[in-house]
């Protein structure tokens, strides 16, 4: 797994990147209750906001790691946003991305440089 | 602008409170989590740090007579009826009848005791000084708590016995352990409950004894915040503000029939709109999706006219979905009335309903 300054993880998954946020962001956030998903077959650039995660408290963006097309959702989180607080690295992923290459996810932060950024 | 602390600080960051900056002030906007501690509050005891709203004694020159006459002059309810040993919800008006606060106001024998917003307290204490002079003294030696929930009443009773005898929007004084409690049966969540006024010096020591009984819990300004929305309490700066009447704001109920004839600031418009029907009134929204319409939503009609402005919004715990408050042009404002609210560019389906979304539970 990878994880972006953003605290959201990546994992790749077959052909696939799959994407969610951290559990130091679904803490952050507090109680989830509603998360906007994108349409299948989107077409997203790095840094387009993709999805929208509204808590107690506030609206959040979450944006996109890399370049790709939405392949899937995870429509579960429709009807339980409250997966994001229970699971956020397991049964509450957001998006699978097809991508051109694999290995952008290189790129990105492994865990034990992710655990420093959060402190 | 340096942040003020609560005299709770310390016991709120070991409590392991979030602090946020709000109205000045260093306060905990969570403990265990908002969700948790609004229904917690909705079940049994929820204790809040309110330290940081505004205690004002009006102390009066001559006679009580004289200075509730004098805070007539201020605000379009009674206060020259308010017996001892109550309290009142009140508006303060400017010239134009918007409402400059809203506060509390207990008649406490020999003066007056009001509780103003935290953000509006210099503002309040310049405004009142200017019209009463040295009759207002600001209290700086005391912390605000509040206990509301369904078990508040066990739970302070065990500490205060005579708060079993209190009705809703009674005050008494009691002499405790943690020094002269002076203790209103009021809140703002729609619970029944208690706001205590404790000397600093006790605070910690009362906080600490409710906090270890079973049934009370320390709250945050989160779940502060939606208790009072699916209660339908308005929230000056958001729900009402310089630029909104009482009648917009359906307060009209605070206003009794004896200030009908005037004698306040803003009485003009204030009393057209009483007559006549306001423009736009406050009403309770439930959007029909999942998706919560927060504050400033546009509000449009079933044709895309524009009716309206959502000035408080978020998830109702209790409720289970979305709720929020706004203002709608007076033709929308009927329960029932089907309007759109845009989210992040979309028009989504939301119902102007009745308020409140929860029903309250004083003790009368």
């Amino acid at each position: 797994m990878k994880y972006t300054e953003e605290h959201e993880w990546l994992r790749v998954e077959g052909d696939y990147v799959v994407v969610g946020i951290t559990e130091h962001a679904a803490a952050q956030l507090g109680d989830v209750v509603f998360v906007e998903l994108p349409e299948v077959e989107t077409q997203v650039a790095t840094g387009d906001e993709v999805v929208v995660i509204e808590s107690v408290k506030a609206a959040s963006d979450i944006l996109a790691p890399v370049d790709g097309e939405v392949v899937e959702v995870n429509d579960e989180l429709a009807s339980n946003p409250g997966l994001v607080n229970e699971d956020p690295t397991g049964r509450a992923w957001f998006f699978k991305l097809k991508v051109e290459d694999l290995s952008v996810v290189d790129q990105f932060m492994d865990e034990d440089e992710y655990a420093d950024l959060i402190g | 602008m340096d942040l003020q602390r609560l005299p709770l600080h310390d016991l709120h960051v070991e409590l392991g409170g979030r602090m946020v900056p709000f109205a000045g002030w260093h306060m905990p906007v969570q403990f265990e989590g908002v969700m948790a501690e609004h229904l917690h509050t909705r079940r049994a005891a929820g204790l809040f740090d309110v330290s940081h709203m505004g205690q004002v004694i009006l102390r009066p020159r001559t006679d009580m007579a004289a200075l509730c006459a004098e805070m007539e002059a201020l605000m379009p309810v009674a206060a020259a009826a308010l017996p001892e040993g109550r309290q009142r919800y009140g508006l303060l008006t400017n010239a134009q009848g918007g409402i400059l606060d809203d506060l509390m106001f207990a008649n406490r024998g020999d003066h007056l005791l009001l509780v103003v917003n935290a953000g509006r307290a210099a503002e309040d204490i310049a405004h009142l000084r200017a019209h009463l002079g040295d009759q207002v003294e600001p209290v700086t030696d005391r912390a605000l708590l509040a206990l509301q929930g369904p078990q508040a009443e066990d739970a302070l009773a065990r500490l205060v016995p005579a708060v079993m005898a209190m009705r809703f929007m009674d005050v008494i004084t009691a002499d405790t352990l943690f020094g002269a409690l002076w203790i209103s049966r009021s809140g703002y969540t729609g619970e029944d409950g208690f706001e205590i006024s404790v000397p600093v010096p006790g605070a910690e020591g009362l906080a600490r004894a409710l906090l270890a009984m079973a049934e009370v819990a320390p709250i945050g300004l989160g779940a502060r915040d939606s208790l009072r929305l699916e209660a339908g309490l308005c929230l000056h700066g958001h729900d009402i503000d310089a630029s909104t009447t009482p009648v917009e704001a359906a307060l009209s109920w605070a206003i009794p029939k004896s200030r009908r004839g005037g004698g306040f600031p803003g009485a003009e418009r204030i009393l057209a709109e009483l007559a006549d029907g306001p423009e736009r009134l406050r009403v309770g929204l439930a959007p029909e999706g999942r998706a919560p319409m927060r504050e400033g939503t546009a509000l449009f009609a079933a044709d895309g006219t524009p009716v309206g402005t959502v000035t408080s919004g978020g998830f109702g715990p209790s409720v289970g979905a979305p709720v929020a408050m706004g203002y709608v042009a007076a033709a929308h404002a009927a329960p029932g009335t089907p309007l759109f609210g845009e989210v992040r560019g979309k028009r989504l389906p939301v119902l102007v309903a009745a308020l409140p979304f929860i029903p309250a539970s004083f003790k009368r």
